[in-house]
Parts: structure tokens; C-alpha cells; sequence
């Protein structure tokens, strides 16, 4: 009776799946980097080992249990003796098993990367990520926001600083998670092996609005790669209309600059996301909605909505200023 | 001191021993001494006199009665945030309300219902099934369950003026730390811990010098019942690993009211010392819940099987082993936090071998079984419910040794699926299972075999269709303690499937609850011993009388109550004061009498001084110095002497 309970969970957990499909771009089961696919050839190695043992537990109990005939000779508590220690010595086997596997890839994940390596920093706020290439000389260096480009095929070296409370990095399709805790300087190294758009989020609970703490990872060709780290080293776009035009003023008279930067422009607050090339991004608010001109203007207006408790507050300015500054922010790819 | 060891009636070769007083005419008091006996050892009437209550069946029944309440409330949170994470983007709870509720969820579910079931039922219990009359510190005990009631009452009441801890059952600083939580919540929340762990040290001290002190004579270290043996060990892991969460919060404390800086990194305070501190007491605390259930098991299992559980020394040092282990994995709660690889190697070891004495555990259980053809009664398939989900637990949990898998897995869904596995598995089924069991001894009555079923039935089916997805959604990438999710990430089917089971489980907890309440008015009537069970809880009436046996039992075997021909009486004690029989902590040799103390208000009232200092300090520093000279009068209050010098005569009149 007990065993036949348990399967509406499995049935549910595999209509689940199907229903799903296979997009998993937050998911340690479709690895696309080197550390993650270690970890995920792990799991299969743990999943089908318990499972057997826990079938056999199982089927030995409930046989145990139901039985028939009776046993209760002196003789059989001893052999009885003789099974619990012959099972102790598996149990004892297949942990060794398991550690050997485990530390083996613990070792291999944990290789430090070379001097090849991409070095990003990763700096933790509540609730959206900083994330800077330095470079030498610095003014080669990009800052940008909730988005990492890396290269396929080179490895990457993070970084992991908080700015606030302890936070975690996790893009299960890559590595597992490191966390950013204050007054430390964590380091995490991946290789991408497959190029793809993956998704990643704080996963050290972190207050509030913990749950819309997001990043985007663009796994690229080198060519690709360099391509947008180019582009990203210039300065903003200039206002190419006179609606955009219009938006930059606002933005810069506004109190915008005392928290966003735009580089190129007298903008250069630190304490909210850099803004230089916020059009070319996916997603605002660190993943909470899609990038498009409804939702950026939704955002500037009443931040609180989208976001209930992030520190950006709300901006207060007539309808054709709103729609200006849109226009201009967008146009930042 | 004589005992009384005349060969006994034996009955006609029935299969069910015969109820202890045929078989054991000399354990009856002539009824002037029965009556003179419970006058000495009697509650007060009244509301005033149940204040003062020191009976140890007393105060244990309250300690489960209010547990139960909490695990309510806490089920309560659980369904509530299940019903958020329904769909995606759900807006019936808020951030700020959702974060209250998980951490109340987890509060309560840790500190005021897990841990203090387990110790009011062993308050209840382990003086029965030791054989003696109450436990050896009654006033403390009287004072350990206020001082639990209190701090529950306190966060609770937090929680409804809105002011619950919204920073997590474990509060990490710095999210806890001033800056990041200037309101009064976490304050409320890191004193209630000093409450709840004090409550938990006072059950601790005197339920292991009972079980050392006053067991029956002839009860060796080695004739110990299982529960209680579970039960020591657990109370030695409290003394151990409560102190450390106790200062966790109380640097917590120092830091938000009086501006230290312990965990403060610009000041050269440390972040993860917190981390430590608390899961030193975190890792051990899981087995305190769940190593009393242990106990719970071998003990429904002997009954069931009406035969001896195979393997007693085996099964004692394997939960010696395991408490012993428990105190060495704490860091794979922080594989993530970047310690040097080296040192989580070593618990990634230590959190893998704790699966060789929980193996040994149940091999011994399963062998145990074989070809017993145990009763199907409610309590045994809340057995079988145990080892199916405490092993699926237990499977994952050697999975989250590892370094490399738990980095993938830590925080996320994954790991609320696995300690809910073990943790309900391995310790709610079983607590329903003893609870089914000793409910006739609580109350006199049985409980329905067919909502017990039904119960259980349910609870199994809701257990699994809440927890299984779980498991496939933290591989999916949710992580764990987000108020919603959106609907692109695909996990909405998963988790509408857990908030089915999870109203189920609700369900199931009520038909207990219904299934208790019908027996508590029409139940079939109990007798002494329903189970034909082996322990000595059994040889007296359902419910006990307030001195628990007429006579004090004198042991010969593990098993007494299947071998009432070797069993024997004391005789010789005085009826008209509690009076107990000490014994050697070894071999159980009479040692003395020993008088214990009667009612009293003086617990209560330094319950009420202590929360005065801890829930006043929230507001000001103060209430340090009132409660202080609050503590002062009740300390007199508590030692001032009255009637009879108790020790001294006592002890030579052995």
C-alpha cells in the first residue's frame, strides 16, 4: 500500500517535466559549462545508485513484513547478525564510493583558472548585481548591470564581492553557486562550452525582494564576445531625435544622477545600476520584466509595483517628460 | 530496604501476559497507603493549583498540548505559503508578509514545536518507563515549560502586532544585523530563542538525572528501554549544542541593542562566525528532533512484533554514534560560503558516515521484523510510512555530502524537499505513530483504528505529492524563500502540485485531530496495557495515577512486562511524602530515598522574571536590572525551606 502512494508524486513530478519541456535555462540538469556538467554526470552517478538501494531497503522490509512464515529460531537471530553486519559493510562501501566520486570532482571543479582566464567582478546589491571587467588601463574597463558576457571555450574567473548583505551566484546551467559576503572577496571560475542565453539568481536569501534578484549569462562566440565588449567601452549613444534629445535633459536634471551613471554624460551616481548602454540589455529590474519602452516607462514611474521594496522610488514627472526619458534610455544600446 | 522476590502465579499458557496486578499481586498498596500516597503526590485543585502543578504527567501533557498548537500555527504558515506559490506572480501574500511567514513557519516548526514535543512526551514518559515517580527536578521542570509557553507567546504575539521576523529561521547577519533590520522584529525573534533553549537545557538536566538517578532497581544500563536511551542521548546533544545558538542570538542581541560588533566586517566582526555558531547548533539540532523518534520506532516495532527488537546494543551505540557524528558536519550547511576545500572534505566524511549508523538502524529494524507478522495497526504503518520516507531523506541526504552536488543543490527547492523528507518522515511519522500508541496512557481511551488509518493514509499520499516535486524543482533552478516566481521559469505545474498535497497533509493532521477529539469522549477504554507492550509505562493504570505505580518495580530483564513472573516489588518506602528510590547510574543498585519537592508557585513566577528581562530588554536596557531583582525574589521564593528536612533522614534510613 505504501509504495503504490507514492507514485501520483513521481507521476506528478514527471507530467511536470513533459509539460516543461526541455527549455532549461536555469536548470543543473542541462549543463552547458565544464564545472556543471562534472556536477550533473555526479547526480546521475548518485540518482541510480540510491535508487537502487532504496528499492532493495524496500523490498527487503516489506518482504520482511509480509512474510508468512514465521521465524524466530535461535539460529536465525544469529545469521540475522551476520545480514545487519554484511549490510553495514555495504552501506560502508558505497559511501567510499561516493566520496572518492565527490572529491575527485570537487578537485577537478576547483582547479584554479589559468592566466587566460576572463576576470569579471560580481558585486551583490539588494536586489540587482554589479558586474565590471577590469582592465588595465582602467579606462578600459566596462561596468555594466544584471547581464555577463562571456566567451565560449575560455574560462571565467569571478570575482564575488557583496555591497550589502550576503547574496548568492548561482547559473545552474554553468556551476554551481559561490555566495558574496561582506568584508570577503570570493572567487568562482566556469568555462562555457556551449554557446546560449542562461539565467541565474540570487539564491542566499537577501531580503525583500530576494525572489527578483536575477542575472542573464550570454555564453558567446570570442568574436561575438569582443564584439560587445567594443561597444560597450564607448560612451553613450548621442540623442539622435529631439525627443531623445529632451529625455537627456530630463534625465541629468533629474535626481536620476545621484544614483545611475551614464558614462558621457554629467551622470555618475554609483549606487544603482550603470545605465550607458541599458537599451542593448534583455530585461529590467534584474529580471523582473522584459526590456521594452511600456515596461521602462511602467518601471521609471512606479518602480514600487514592479518591485514592492527596491530602493528606487518613484519618479515624479509629467507624461510627454516620461515618454522622453524612455525614448532616450532605450536608445542606450 | 528489602525487595520482594517470592516466585509469582505464574498464568495458564495464554498468549497476551496477564495485566500486571494478577500477575503481580504484591505490586497493590493496602488502599489506606494508595490513598495516603495520593494525597503526597496529588496536583492542587483548582486554577491556582494547577499553576503550581510539579507532576510530571501534568506538565508533559501541557508541553504536547501546546507543541501541537504550534505545529497548528506553523501548518498553518505552510499551507498559506504553499497557497502563495500556487501559481506564478500570485499576489495573496506580499514580500514582506510572505517573509514573515516563512521564517514564522520555520521558527515554530524548529524551536517551539519539534523540539518540544519530543521533550513533553519524554517528560511524560521516561519517569514511567524508568519506574519511578516523577522526574528529579520537578520545580525546574514546572519552570522549563512556562518559560516555553512564554517565549512562544511573545514571538507569536509579535507576529500579530507585525512585528514577525522577516529575515529568516536562521536570520543570517548582516540581514539581521541593525542596518539591514532596524525594526524591533528580529529583536523579538533572537530573544524568544534564549526562552525556547533555556526551556530546552532545564528538560535536558533533568530527564538525564532521572534516567541516571532514579531508575528501578535491577534496570542496568543495558535494560534500558530504547526510548529513553534515545532520550538521553538527545538531552546530552541539547546541553551541548543549545549554548552555541545562544550565543549566536545573544551577539545578535548585543549587536542590534547595544551597538557591538561581533558580526559587523567593518569593524573587524566576522559574518560567518554567525554561520558557525548557529549551525553548530543548527546540524545537531536536526538530530535532536529526530533522534527521539528513533525511539519511537523500536519501541512501536517491539510492540507490534510482540518480540524483542533485534539488536539492542547495536541500536544504542548506533544513536550514541549518531549523536556523536552530528556534531561534526555542521559546514555542509556552508559549502557555498568558500571555505578552504580541505576542510569541507572532512565533512563531507563526517556528513557520509553518519549514514552507517542510521544504516545499521534500520537493518536491525528489519530484521526486527522478519517474519514477525507485526499487527497492521495504526501506529506500525506510521512505521512503514517512517522507513519509506526516511530513506528516500536519508538518500539525498548522503547526495548533499557532497561538495561539487551541493553547490548545485544548496538553497534551492532540492534541499526544502530533503530535510522535509527527514525530517517528517523521520520524525512527524513516527511522533504520529507514538502518539497513536501512547494516547491510551495519556488518556485512558484508544483512539478509531479507521480514521487512524485514514489518517495516515492520507498524510503518506499528501506527504509525498507536497515534497516529491519539490525535489525536481530545485534541479529546475528555484530557489528556496522567494515570495513568487514568473511564469516563464515552467514551475507552475510543480508547485501547484505541492500546494494539493500540502492541503492534503493539512487534512490529514485534522482527521488526527477529529479522530482525538471522539476518543477523548466515547473511546473504547484502554486498560492498562492495549498493546500488550513490554515497558514499564504499561504496568500501571491509563491514565497513571499521580505517584505512577503503587510499588516501585524491581527489573530483571529488557522486557519485564512479557516475563511478570521475574518481576518483584520494593517494599519499605514511605507513602505519606514523595519519596523516590535512588539508584546507582550503572547496574540500577538501590542507593537511597530521596524526597522531591512539591507544588509550587515560585516556577511560574521565575518564568514571569526572566520574561520580563528578555522581552522588556527589546525596548530597554532596563528591564536587565527589574528582571534581576524580579530573578532575586523568586530565587528566595524557590529555595525558601518548608516542612520536613527531606535529605538527611531520608538517606541514612537506607
Amino acid at each position: 500500500m505504501s509504495r503504490r502512494s507514492g507514485l501520483p508524486a513521481a507521476a506528478a513530478a514527471l507530467l511536470c517535466a513533459a509539460l516543461s519541456g526541455c527549455r532549461g535555462i536555469q536548470s543543473s540538469l542541462d549543463p552547458a559549462g565544464r564545472e556543471a556538467a562534472k556536477i550533473s554526470g555526479l547526480w546521475w552517478l548518485f540518482f541510480y545508485v540510491c535508487t537502487a538501494v532504496f528499492v532493495l531497503v524496500l523490498a527487503f522490509l516489506f518482504y520482511g513484513v509480509f512474510r508468512r512464515r514465521s521465524e524466530d529460531a535461535l539460529g536465525a537471530r544469529e545469521r540475522g547478525k551476520t545480514y545487519v553486519a554484511i549490510g553495514a559493510g555495504a552501506t560502508a562501501a558505497i559511501l567510499l564510493l561516493f566520496l572518492v566520486v565527490s572529491v575527485s570532482a570537487g578537485r577537478e571543479i576547483a582547479e584554479p583558472a589559468g592566466p587566460d582566464a576572463l576576470k569579471v567582478q560580481v558585486i551583490g546589491h539588494q536586489w540587482w548585481w554589479e558586474v565590471r571587467y577590469p582592465a588595465s588601463p582602467a579606462n578600459r574597463t566596462v561596468v555594466t548591470a544584471n547581464e555577463i558576457h562571456v566567451p565560449v571555450g575560455r574560462p571565467v574567473f569571478l570575482e564575488l564581492l557583496s555591497g550589502d548583505v550576503i547574496h548568492s551566484f548561482w547559473a545552474p546551467n554553468l556551476h554551481g553557486k559561490k555566495d558574496l559576503i561582506p568584508g570577503r572577496i570570493n572567487s568562482h571560475a566556469f568555462t562555457a562550452k556551449k554557446a546560449g542565453v542562461f539565467r541565474g539568481q540570487c539564491a542566499e536569501f537577501c531580503g525583500l525582494q530576494h525572489a527578483h534578484m536575477a542575472f542573464t549569462i550570454f555564453a558567446e562566440t570570442p568574436e561575438r564576445y569582443s564584439a560587445w565588449y567594443e561597444k560597450q567601452l564607448a560612451p553613450a549613444a548621442e540623442p539622435s531625435t529631439p525627443s531623445q534629445e529632451r529625455g537627456r535633459q530630463v534625465f541629468v536634471s533629474n535626481s536620476c544622477v545621484f544614483c545611475h551613471a551614464i558614462q558621457g554624460t554629467p551622470a555618475f551616481g554609483q549606487v544603482a545600476p550603470d545605465l550607458t548602454h541599458v537599451g542593448g540589455r534583455g530585461t529590467l529590474a534584474a529580471g523582473s520584466v522584459a526590456n521594452n519602452p511600456g515596461n521602462l516607462a511602467g518601471w521609471i514611474a512606479d518602480p514600487q509595483s514592479i518591485k514592492p521594496g527596491n530602493h528606487m522610488p518613484p519618479m515624479l514627472m509629467a507624461p510627454e517628460d516620461l515618454l522622453a526619458v524612455t525614448d532616450y534610455l532605450e536608445s542606450l544600446k | 530496604m528489602k525487595t520482594s522476590r517470592e516466585p509469582v502465579r505464574k498464568p495458564p499458557a495464554a498468549p497476551e501476559p496477564a495485566p500486571l496486578p494478577a500477575a503481580l499481586p504484591e505490586a497493590e498498596l493496602p488502599a489506606h497507603e494508595r490513598e495516603e500516597l495520593r494525597r503526597a503526590f496529588e496536583t492542587q485543585r483548582g486554577f491556582f493549583g494547577s499553576l503550581k502543578s510539579v507532576d510530571h504527567k501534568v506538565i508533559g501533557k501541557r508541553y504536547v498540548i501546546t507543541a501541537l498548537v504550534f505545529f497548528v500555527l506553523g501548518g498553518i504558515e505552510a499551507m498559506t505559503m504553499r497557497l502563495q506559490l500556487a501559481k506564478p506572480e500570485n499576489s495573496l501574500l506580499g514580500p514582506d508578509l510572505y517573509n514573515q511567514v516563512f521564517t514564522m513557519h520555520g521558527t515554530t516548526m524548529m524551536f517551539l514545536f519539534a523540539v518540544p514535543v519530543m521533550e513533553g512526551l519524554a517528560v511524560y514518559f521516561v519517569p514511567l518507563m524508568v519506574g519511578t515517580r516523577n522526574v528529579a527536578f520537578p520545580k525546574l521542570n514546572a519552570f522549563g515549560y512556562w518559560i516555553y509557553v512564554l517565549g512562544g507567546a511573545f514571538v507569536y504575539g509579535g507576529f500579530f502586532l507585525n512585528r514577525g521576523n522577516d529575515t529568516g529561521w536562521f536570520s543570517y547577519v548582516p540581514l539581521s544585523g541593525p542596518q539591514y533590520a532596524p525594526s524591533h522584529r528580529v529583536d523579538i525573534w533572537a530573544n524568544m530563542i534564549t526562552f525556547t533553549e533555556v526551556s530546552a537545557l532545564a528538560v535536558a538536566i533533568e530527564i538525564i538525572v532521572t534516567a541516571f538517578k532514579q531508575r528501578a532497581p535491577g534496570m542496568s544500563l543495558n535494560r534500558i528501554p530504547l526510548f529513553v536511551w534515545s532520550v538521553i542521548t538527545t538531552n546530552f546533544m541539547v546541553i551541548f549544542a543549545m549554548p552555541a545558538v545562544m550565543l549566536a542570538s545573544g551577539y545578535l542581541a548585543l549587536d542590534r541593542l547595544v551597538g557591538t560588533h561581533f558580526f559587523n566586517p567593518a569593524e573587524g566582526g566576522d559574518p560567518l562566525l554567525y554561520q558557525h555558531l548557529f549551525w553548530f547548533f543548527g546540524h545537531p539540532e536536526v538530530y535532536i528532533i529526530f533522534i527521539p523518534a528513533l525511539g519511537m520506532v523500536s519501541t512501536i516495532l517491539a510492540a507490534s512484533t510482540k518480540r524483542p527488537i533485534f539488536g539492542y546494543t547495536a541500536l544504542v551505540l548506533s544513536v550514541v554514534a549518531t549523536a556523536f557524528l552530528g556534531f561534526g558536519l555542521w559546514v555542509h550547511h556552508m559549502f557555498a560560503t568558500g571555505l578552504p576545500q580541505l576542510g569541507e572534505s572532512f565533512f563531507t566524511v563526517a556528513s557520509m558516515m553518519i549514514a552507517i549508523p542510521s544504516g545499521v538502524q534500520i537493518f536491525c529494524w528489519i530484521r526486527s521484523l522478519w517474519g514477525s507478522r507485526p499487527r497492521m495497526t495504526t501506529p506500525f504503518l506510521f512505521v512503514l510510512g517512517f522507513f519509506f520516507i526516511f530513506i528516500a531523506g536519508g538518500m539525498t541526504g548522503v547526495m548533499l555530502a557532497s561538495v561539487p552536488f551541493n553547490l548545485q543543490v544548496h538553497d534551492t527547492f532540492f534541499v526544502v524537499a530533503h530535510f522535509h523528507y527527514v525530517l517528517i518522515g523521520g520524525a512527524v511519522f513516527p511522533l504520529f505513530g507514538a502518539l497513536t500508541f501512547w494516547f491510551p496512557k495519556l488518556t485512558g481511551r484508544l483512539l478509531s483504528e479507521t480514521l487512524g488509518r485514514w489518517t495516515f493514509a492520507v498524510m503518506f499520499v499528501g506527504f509525498n505529492l507536497t515534497f516529491g516535486p519539490m525535489h525536481w524543482l530545485g534541479f529546475r533552478g528555484m530557489p528556496r524563500r522567494v515570495y513568487t516566481y514568473l511564469p516563464e521559469m515552467g514551475w507552475g505545474p510543480a508547485n501547484l502540485a505541492a500546494t494539493i498535497g500540502a492541503g492534503m497533509l493539512g487534512v490529514g493532521v485534522l482527521l488526527f485531530l477529529i479522530n482525538a477529539a471522539r476518543s477523548l469522549r466515547s473511546g473504547e477504554a484502554a486498560g492498562n496495557n492495549p498493546w500488550g507492550a513490554s515497558t514499564l509505562e504499561w504496568a500501571t493504570s491509563s491514565p497513571p495515577p499521580p505517584y505512577n505505580f503503587e510499588r516501585i518495580l524491581v527489573v530483571s530483564n529488557r522486557d519485564p512486562l512479557w516475563k511478570p513472573e521475574e518481576m518483584a516489588v520494593v517494599t519499605g518506602m514511605r507513602t505519606d511524602r514523595r519519596e523516590v528510590l535512588t539508584t546507582r547510574p550503572l547496574d540500577a543498585e538501590p542507593d537511597h530515598r530521596a524526597v522531591l519537592v512539591g507544588p509550587s508557585i515560585w516556577p511560574l513566577f521565575l518564568a514571569f522574571a526572566l520574561a520580563v528581562g528578555l522581552v522588556g530588554s527589546v525596548f530597554t536596557p532596563w528591564a536587565i536590572l527589574l528582571s534581576g531583582f524580579l530573578f532575586l525574589v523568586a530565587m528566595i521564593g524557590w529555595y525558601w525551606p518548608k516542612g520536613e528536612p527531606s535529605g538527611h533522614n531520608a538517606r541514612t534510613a537506607s
